[in-house]
C-alpha cells in the first residue's frame, strides 16, 4: 500500500529517474519564512531573487512565502510592498501574471522577535499551508534581521517547536555578520547549534554565490595547466583586492561599528583566499569542499600582538576627489564620530603555513573611496631564473602574473613577456585576456537566487560551516583586538587614490601592489 | 537589440573579402573604444529562403542575449547568379568607462542555386575557428544542411515543422547520428518535463511512477510530435516498451492518438489529444493517473502551469507552478543556448517516440499526414 504524499515511507526511497538531463533539479515543496521581511535586504535582494526564480520556473513545485517583521500591517499591504520592491529591484521587468501568482497567497506575521505569540501565529500559518497542500512542506527560516536578533529568533523557533519536524526538513539561513568577534561567533554557534543540527544551518556569505567566485574552482580544478605551477615553487606572492570607489554613503550606522576588516576581510576575502589556496577536494560535496577550506584557514599563521604592526595596516580616507567631484573624508561623513578610529581601509599580509604555500605571502586589501571599484586576485609567478636577452631599451621582463577579476569585468588575464616588433630583441609585458562575458550566452543569476535555491535544496556547499566561521575569526580577532587598543588618529589616504602609503610597508622585498 | 552598428557591404564579393571586411570592422570598432570586445561563444549558420529572410531576422532579433556571437545567414534565391554580402558588427550598447560593450557579428550572404555545390567553401572562411557552430535551416533545404554538416557540431531543428510525423522523427534520428541535435519541439516540453519530474520527486511520490496507468498529453493540433517526444521521454526514463499508436480520431483540429506502453507488470494507457484552443505551438496540458487512484493534471495558466492533484482519498488540490511563458522567441533563444550543452535524454526519448508512430496509412490530425 502506498504512503500518502508527504508521509514517510519505511522502504528506501527509489531514485527519481525523471530528473536525469534536467538543468533545473526539483526543489522540495517549501515554505520560506523571512524574518526582517520589510528590511533593506529583503526588499533589494531576497524578494527580487524569489521573483526571478519564479520567472524561471526554479522555485519548488509548491512554494509559500511568509514575511515576519515588527511593523503591524495586513497581508494585502505586505503583498503590495513586495510587489513594489520587486518592480524596483528585479534584474528583469516582472511579468504581471507571474508576479501575481507568486504574491497571491503571501502571508505576513507582525510582531517583535522575542514575542511568543509571533511564533504561535507563525506556526498556525505554516500548519495551514501544510493542510492546504496535503503534505508537510519543508520550512526555511531566513534571518534577514539585525544580528542581535539571530539568537533571539533561533531560541524562539526552538521553544515553539518550529525547529524540527518529523515529516519535513527544517532549515535556518543566517545572514552576515556572524558575530563581530571570535567569542561572539562561538557564542552564536553555541546558541544556534543548541536548537538546530549543523546540517540545518546555512550561514550566508553572498560572495560564494557569485558565478565568478565559483568559477575560481573551475579554473583551478578543471584545467591541467595551473596545478603544476600552483605552489611555493613557482608562485612568488598572491594579492587579493576588493576596492570600492564609493564612500560609506548612508551606512555609517553599520559601517562605523564594523570597519573594513570585519565588513569584507573576515568573510568574503578570506573565502577568496581559501578558493585560491585550498587543495582539490575529493568531490564537490558540501563537506569535502568545506573541509578543504577549513584546512587553509587553520594553516594561516595566527597574528600575535607583536607581529600585528608588521602584517596589518589600517587607514581612513581623507577628503579628495572621486568621480570628478570633491568628496569629504571618512570622519566628515554623516553619522561618523569625528574621533572615530574605524578603518575604511585594511591591508594584511598573511602566511598559509602548509606544504604547498609555505613562504608565499598572501596580501589582502580592501577599502572605500579608492580609485575604482574592482575585486581581483593576482597571482604573481617567480621570475625566470636566467634571461638570455639584454633588457636594454625595454620595459623589463616582468614575472608572469595571472589576474582573476571577480568584478566588474569578470575574467582572467595572464601577463606575458613578448617581443616588440622590430629588429632588436626587446621585450615588453603584454596581456592575454579571457573575458567571462564574451564567452557565454547565459546571464549570471544573482548570487541570492543561487543561494536561496541551494538552501531550499539542502546543499550547503556555498555556505559557511560553524568551524569555518570560527577559523575565519581566529585570523581576524587578534587584529580586531589590537586595533581596538590603539588610539587614533589613523593614517589617512586621499579619497580617489590607491590607498595609504603605509600599506607598502607590508610588502616584502621586490613585491608591489597592483595599481587600483 | 543593437544600438551601435558598423556595416560593410559588397556586390559580387568572395568569402575572403567578407572575412577581411569583418576583421577590419572589428579593428575599427576596437580603435573607436577599447571597451568594444568581440563576443566569442558560438557561430550560427542559418540557411534561409531569401524571400523569408526578413522574418527570420525578426525571429533572431527576438532571442536577445542568446544571439550567436557570429551569425552567418546564407540567404537563398534560386535564380541569383552573383554572391552579394553585407557584414555588420553591432554592440548591445554604447561603451561606458570600465564596462565592456560586447560586439556581435552578422554576415548576410545572398546566393543562388549555382553556389549550392560550393556551400562549405563559402561558409567555412566565415566561421570563427575553434568556436562551436550551430546549423539552422528553418525552410527545409535538407541538401544544404547535408552540405554544411561538416562545419557544424550542432543543428537546430523543429520537428513540428515537418508535415509528416515519421519524416520529422526519422530526420531528427538521422541527424543525431552525425551531430548534436537541438530540437525546438523537445525544448517546448522542457517546463512540462521539469514539472512532472518535480511532482514525483518527493520521496512519498516516487513509488507512484511505477504505478502510472495512464498519461494524456494535450497539444496544439500541429504539435503532435512535441507530445510524442514527451511520451517518449517518460517511456525511456521509466523503461516502458511502446506499441504503435492508433489513430482514434482523425479530425483535423481535434484528433486523438491512442497507444499503450508496457511497464514492468502492467500497461499504461497513452493518449495524445489535439487542443484547438491552444493558439501557440507546443503542449497544452498533461494528465497522469496512477493505480493508487492518484491523478495529476498540468495545464497552461496565468503565471505558470495550473496544477490539479487528486489524492488517493479523493481530495482535490489546485495550485500554480510558477514560471513565465517563454514565447516562440524565448524557445528559439533557448535552442541556441542549448547548442552549447548536451542533453543525453533526447536521443532515447526520440527513439521511444519513433516506436509509437502509428503504422497505419490513415489520415491524422493536422491534415493529410500519413505516418
Amino acid at each position: 500500500m502506498a504512503a500518502q504524499p508527504g508521509q514517510p515511507t519505511a522502504e528506501p526511497t527509489p531514485e527519481n529517474p525523471l530528473t536525469a538531463g534536467l538543468e533545473r533539479l526539483p526543489v522540495a515543496p517549501t515554505t520560506l519564512v523571512i524574518f526582517g521581511a520589510t528590511g533593506d535586504l529583503a526588499r533589494r535582494k531576497l524578494l527580487p531573487a524569489l521573483y526571478n526564480l519564479a520567472h524561471d520556473g526554479a522555485l519548488p513545485e509548491r512554494f509559500r512565502l511568509v514575511g515576519v517583521s515588527r511593523k503591524e500591517k495586513a497581508h494585502e499591504d505586505y503583498r503590495k510592498e513586495c510587489e513594489e520592491a520587486i518592480r524596483q529591484f528585479s534584474r528583469r521587468p516582472p511579468k504581471d501574471d507571474v508576479l501575481t501568482a507568486l504574491l497571491d497567497e503571501v502571508k505576513y506575521v507582525p510582531g517583535v522577535f522575542d514575542d511568543d505569540s509571533v511564533y504561535a501565529e507563525l506556526g498556525k500559518v505554516l500548519d495551514s499551508f501544510d493542510e492546504d497542500a496535503g503534505e508537510t512542506l519543508n520550512r526555511a527560516f531566513y534571518l534577514s534581521t539585525a544580528p542581535e536578533f539571530f539568537p533571539v529568533i533561533v531560541g524562539q523557533l526552538g521553544r515553539s517547536n518550529l525547529a524540527r519536524d518529523e515529516h519535513a526538513e527544517v532549515r535556518v539561513i543566517i545572514e552576515k555578520p556572524f558575530g563581530t568577534t571570535l567569542e561572539e561567533a562561538r557564542e552564536l554557534n553555541r546558541e544556534v547549534l543548541a536548537i538546530f543540527e549543523e546540517q540545518q544551518v546555512f550561514r550566508i556569505d553572498h560572495y560564494l554565490g557569485k558565478e565568478t567566485v565559483q568559477n575560481l574552482l573551475a579554473l583551478r580544478f578543471a584545467n591541467g595547466m595551473f596545478e603544476p605551477l600552483w605552489n611555493r615553487n613557482y608562485i612568488d606572492y598572491v594579492q587579493i583586492t576588493a576596492a570600492e570607489d564609493l564612500g560609506i554613503g548612508t551606512r555609517a550606522g553599520y559601517y562605523d561599528h564594523a570597519g573594513a576588516l570585519r565588513d569584507l576581510i573576515q568573510n568574503h576575502m578570506l573565502q577568496l583566499l581559501c578558493h585560491v589556496a585550498m587543495e582539490p577536494p575529493v568531490n564537490f560535496t558540501a563537506e569535502e569542499v568545506r573541509n578543504e577550506k577549513v584546512k587553509v584557514l587553520d594553516s594561516i599563521t595566527k597574528p600575535t600582538a607583536a607581529a600585528i604592526p608588521e602584517m596589518a595596516v589600517r587607514a581612513q580616507y581623507a577628503a579628495g576627489h572621486a568621480g570628478g567631484e570633491d568628496v569629504v573624508g571618512y570622519l566628515e561623513e554623516n553619522g561618523v564620530a569625528p574621533d572615530s578610529t574605524t578603518e575604511s581601509y585594511a591591508a594584511l599580509r598573511l602566511e598559509v603555513d602548509n606544504w604547498r604555500w609555505a613562504g608565499v605571502p598572501f596580501y589582502i586589501r580592501t577599502g572605500k573611496r579608492l580609485a575604482r571599484k574592482i575585486t581581483e586576485i593576482a597571482v604573481t609567478l617567480k621570475p625566470v631564473p636566467h634571461l638570455a636577452f639584454s633588457q636594454d631599451g625595454s620595459l623589463g621582463v616582468q614575472p608572469n602574473q595571472l589576474v582573476l577579476t571577480v568584478q566588474p569585468n569578470e575574467g582572467v588575464s595572464l601577463r606575458l613577456g613578448a617581443k616588440i616588433p622590430g629588429t632588436r630583441m626587446i621585450i615588453r609585458p603584454v596581456n592575454m585576456e579571457f573575458l567571462y562575458g564574451t564567452s557565454f550566452l547565459s546571464q549570471s543569476p544573482e548570487a541570492y537566487e543561487r543561494l536561496i535555491t541551494d538552501a531550499m535544496r539542502g546543499d550547503a556547499t556555498l555556505f559557511t560551516r560553524n568551524d569555518e566561521v570560527e577559523a575565519q575569526w581566529q585570523v581576524c580577532d587578534p587584529i580586531v583586538g589590537a586595533w581596538a587598543q590603539e588610539p587614533g588618529p589613523l593614517p589617512k589616504y586621499e579619497a580617489g587614490s590607491g590607498g595609504p602609503a603605509e600599506a607598502d610597508e607590508l610588502l616584502l622585498e621586490g613585491h608591489r601592489w597592483r595599481a587600483i | 537589440m543593437s544600438t551601435s552598428d558598423a556595416v560593410w557591404s559588397e556586390e559580387g564579393t568572395t568569402p575572403d573579402r567578407i572575412e577581411a571586411a569583418l576583421r577590419t570592422l572589428l579593428v575599427e570598432r576596437h580603435a573607436e573604444s577599447g571597451s568594444f570586445v568581440p563576443a566569442r561563444v558560438l557561430n550560427m549558420i542559418a540557411f534561409v529562403d531569401d524571400e523569408w529572410s526578413g522574418e527570420i531576422a525578426n525571429r533572431l532579433r527576438g532571442v536577445g542575449r542568446y544571439a550567436a556571437s557570429r551569425l552567418i545567414v546564407l540567404s537563398y534565391d534560386r535564380k541569383r547568379e552573383r554572391l552579394d554580402a553585407r557584414a555588420s558588427v553591432a554592440s548591445d550598447g554604447d561603451p561606458t568607462p570600465g564596462q565592456l560593450a560586447l560586439l556581435r557579428e552578422t554576415v548576410i550572404v545572398r546566393l543562388g542555386e549555382r553556389h549550392l555545390d560550393d556551400l562549405p567553401t563559402i561558409a567555412d572562411p566565415l566561421v570563427v575557428t575553434d568556436l562551436p557552430t550551430l546549423l539552422w535551416s528553418p525552410h527545409g533545404h535538407h541538401e544544404a544542411i547535408e552540405a554544411l554538416l561538416g562545419l557544424a557540431q550542432a543543428t537546430l531543428i523543429d520537428s513540428i515543422d515537418e508535415p509528416v510525423w515519421r519524416d520529422a522523427l526519422d530526420l531528427a534520428s538521422k541527424l543525431s547520428e552525425r551531430l548534436y541535435v537541438v530540437d525546438l519541439a523537445w525544448l517546448r516540453s522542457t517546463p512540462w518535463r521539469e514539472r512532472v519530474a518535480a511532482a514525483f520527486d518527493p520521496p512519498a511520490m516516487r513509488p507512484e511512477l511505477d504505478r502510472l496507468t495512464g498519461v494524456t498529453v494535450r497539444h496544439h493540433p500541429d504539435s503532435t510530435v512535441a507530445a510524442m517526444l514527451l511520451l517518449g521521454w517518460l517511456a525511456s526514463r521509466l523503461g516502458w516498451k511502446l506499441d504503435h499508436a492508433e489513430i482514434v480520431s482523425s479530425d483535423r483540429r481535434e484528433g486523438v492518438l491512442g497507444g499503450t506502453a508496457h511497464a514492468d507488470g502492467h500497461d499504461v494507457k497513452l493518449e495524445l489529444k489535439a487542443d484547438p484552443s491552444l493558439s501557440v505551438p507546443g503542449l497544452a496540458g498533461v494528465s497522469l493517473h496512477t493505480a493508487s487512484s492518484l491523478s495529476l493534471h498540468l495545464d497552461r495558466g496565468p503565471g505558470g502551469l495550473h496544477t490539479r492533484r487528486i489524492d488517493r482519498d479523493g481530495r482535490e488540490r489546485e495550485w500554480t507552478l510558477l514560471g513565465a511563458s517563454r514565447g516562440e522567441s524565448g524557445i528559439l533563444g533557448e535552442g541556441i543556448r542549448q547548442a552549447l550543452l548536451r542533453d543525453q535524454t533526447y536521443g532515447p526519448a526520440l527513439a521511444a517516440a519513433q516506436e509509437m508512430l502509428p503504422d497505419a496509412q490513415a489520415l491524422v490530425p493536422g491534415g493529410a499526414r500519413p505516418a
